[in-house]
């Protein structure tokens, strides 16, 4: 086993060159670019969480604005719906108050209407008594040739008239 | 450990140190050649940069060369995260540093560079003095920031919580025995494993080589059942390159845990 039979020989050479190169090796290497591509690791590393914690407070910050959009839209609801209510409420009002008008001015016609009728049945009334007196006038001439007058006709009618 | 008689394929010769030019280079009494061991150790160190410096493009959005290079700091600094804590970011260097070291060189020997003439691939973390450097680095690292934070109140970590007062002498000693032996053991597992495996292999193919020289009779009843079963070995060692350097840096970490934390 040469690893034994020759360590006498060669264990001055071996450990020099392992010194060398492992020494090379531990700070060109170790020392030089292993802490280097460690730093660029951490500093990826800590670029992701920042990133993602700004993400995180974007994200807050986003619900936050929802949330008071949402609020801002439930007032803005409720502002409608009472000026909605306000407008139907005052069209019922002024509906109300448009027909009572029209109604009254309906009642104040008909009122007028009725007496002109009134009036035109009263003067028709008269006209027809009139008539009726020198109707029974002439009547009571022709049947016994008593002459009345026009006013005891007249009261005779109406006596007639009266009790039917 | 000779070779089977007839055969020219030593399984132990993948493991032979040799100076790569020829040369010996003696510096003050001590033979600093560079050997075929420095040569795999400078490919591993190079290829490694290679795959750092393809994913230092440090953007945003990481591209797929970027993304792997992040995958593997960011696996280093998980696993030492949740063993010792935050304060295991300190220790990422150095924990990168021998993961990525180990498994470089583990799959690095694995390769088949073999089949480029001239060229053999050389595994440095089979050889017991690479492990057992290694080893040392982590335990030393362990005893200074162990000693460093908490002085002598480190001793503490061989009394567990709870432990009787009678009983504390013997447990001490346990302890201590038990945390002693890590080193030896962190060292011993990887070589072991890279050593055994790599032995497996080369046995495999010299069973396939003969094999296919002794005729088409010995080819089909023992050259295709060891290729089928070098191919499934070959997938496993990959598995345990992985494996083994994960090993290796996750007892450093818990380790480090106990010097960091204590218990």
């Amino acid at each position: 086993m040469p690893q034994i039979s020759q360590i006498a020989a060669t264990y001055a050479s071996q450990i020099f060159w392992l010194l060398i190169t492992f020494g090379l090796l531990y700070f060109v290497v170790g020392r030089g670019m292993v802490t280097k591509i460690v730093a660029t690791v951490d500093a990826r590393e800590s670029r992701i969480a920042g990133d993602l914690a700004a993400a995180e407070a974007a994200r807050l910050q986003a619900d936050r604005t929802e949330e008071a959009w949402r609020v801002e839209m439930e007032a803005a609801r409720t502002a409608a719906a009472a000026d909605t209510n306000a407008a139907k409420v005052q069209a019922t009002q002024s509906a109300e108050l448009q027909v009572k008008a029209a109604d009254a001015e309906l009642a104040e016609r008909l009122g007028h209407h009725d007496l002109a009728i009134a009036n035109a049945k009263a003067e028709a009334l008269a006209n027809l008594e009139t008539v009726a007196a020198e109707v029974a006038q002439q009547l009571v001439a022709k049947l016994s040739g008593v002459q009345v007058s026009v006013d005891q006709a007249a009261h005779a009618v109406r006596e007639v008239r009266a009790h039917g | 450990m000779a070779a089977a008689e007839g055969s020219k394929i030593d399984p132990m010769h993948q493991f032979l140190i040799e100076p790569v030019l020829g040369s010996h280079w003696i510096v003050g009494g001590y033979d600093l050649s560079f050997t075929n061991s420095a040569l795999w150790m400078v490919v591993t160190l190079a290829s490694l940069v290679v795959f750092m410096v393809g994913g230092m493009k440090r953007e945003l959005v990481p591209g797929r060369w970027q993304a792997a290079v992040e995958g593997f700091t960011g696996f280093v600094s998980g696993m030492l995260t949740s063993n010792i804590g935050p304060e295991g970011k300190r220790f990422i260097p150095y924990v990168f540093s021998l993961f990525m070291f180990i498994l470089f060189a583990n799959i690095l020997g694995l390769l088949p560079f073999g089949v480029v003439p001239g060229v053999h691939p050389f595994t440095v973390t089979s050889h017991l003095t690479v492990t057992g450097v290694l080893a040392i680095i982590s335990f030393a690292i362990v005893l200074i920031v162990g000693f460093g934070r908490h002085g002598f109140h480190f001793f503490s970590l061989f009394v567990p919580h709870g432990t009787p007062v009678v009983m504390i002498p013997l447990i001490f000693v346990v302890e201590l025995m038990s945390f002693l032996v890590r080193p030896f053991s962190l060292g011993l597992r990887l070589f072991v494993a890279m050593t055994a495996g790599h032995i497996l292999l080369k046995v495999l193919a010299a069973f396939v080589i003969n094999g296919i020289n002794m005729g088409p009779g010995y080819a089909a009843i023992v050259t295709l059942p060891s290729f089928v079963l070098m191919i499934g070995i070959t997938l496993l060692e990959l598995l345990v390159a992985a494996i083994q350097a994960y090993v290796f840096a996750l007892l450093t970490s818990v380790y480090l845990n106990d010097a960091v934390n204590l218990h």
